[in-house]
């Protein structure tokens, strides 16, 4: 078949969809992150400050890689946070975990072990009572890496 | 899985008003799904606890939305402000529905 101007533009298509997909498979993109951004936050726009995420700077082994989160917050029955949503940019799967909160938490924090794919951003996501969000970015190191072969 | 064995951790006393920590551990594989058999090439299928709850005196005070992230053993640290005696009690939920559960009193004065 001889490639004239026609279908080159179809093969490349193509060659796009399948290239996008196959990165799809491979880790999260950047798509589904903010997916998951979107749906959690409602729209609303993040802010700085107030949450605070806690991650080892290296992690030697990405099967479980402690992580705490804290946010400030009075804890009050009309001023709580109600959830925090821990999403990892660079895991196949973002999700990580989602903790929700009750007044009777008396303070905003939780920690957990989690798995990591390979070097990546951490994002986490706190929702407060009133509907506003709150946000903390961190970067982790993986040397090695925890979804296995 | 047979032998799933919850752990947990709450003081036993307690002051009125104070935020108390709890830890809690499960032994769980926590299948993500994302791996493959070594032999077969087949997927194998997830299979993880994908919710645990934390109630005090029957009022949810802690939950967590569980995914295939969070490690083998899944552990979770988190705070409570007690204000009476009463019991915690925990559950873990399996995809394939299976629930594990524990409890756990506290004194408070």
């Amino acid at each position: 078949m001889k490639t004239d101007r026609r279908n080159f533009c179809a093969l490349s298509a193509g060659a796009l969809t399948l290239a996008l997909a196959g990165n799809r498979v491979a880790t999260a993109d950047g798509h589904a992150v903010e997916e998951r951004i979107a749906e959690f936050t409602g729209g609303a726009e993040a802010a700085t400050g107030t949450i605070e995420l806690k991650a080892p700077e290296i992690a030697e082994n990405g099967n479980t890689v402690p992580i705490s989160v804290s946010v400030e917050s009075p804890m009050t029955a009309d001023n709580y946070v109600s959830e925090v949503m821990i999403l990892a940019t660079g895991n196949p799967l973002p999700g990580v975990a989602t903790f929700k909160f009750s007044p009777m938490s008396g303070s905003a924090t939780a920690s957990t072990r989690i798995r990591l794919a390979k070097t990546q951003d951490l994002i986490a996501l706190a929702k407060m009572s009133d509907g506003s969000v709150f946000s903390d970015t961190k970067s982790v190191k993986v040397t090695i890496g925890g979804c296995g072969g | 899985m047979a032998n799933v064995k919850p752990r947990v951790k709450v003081p036993k006393k307690a002051a009125a008003g104070d935020v108390i920590v709890i830890k809690t551990l499960i032994n769980h594989k926590m299948e993500s799904g994302q791996r493959k058999d070594k032999k077969t090439g087949e997927p194998i299928p997830r299979k993880i606890i994908n919710n645990f709850v934390a109630k005090f005196n029957g009022e949810t005070v802690f939950e967590v939305g569980v995914e295939p992230a969070v490690s083998a053993n899944p552990y979770f640290q988190f705070s409570v402000k007690v204000m009476e005696s009463g019991e915690f009690t925990f559950t873990w939920t399996d995809d394939d529905g299976t629930v594990y559960d524990t409890a756990k009193s506290i004194e408070v004065s």
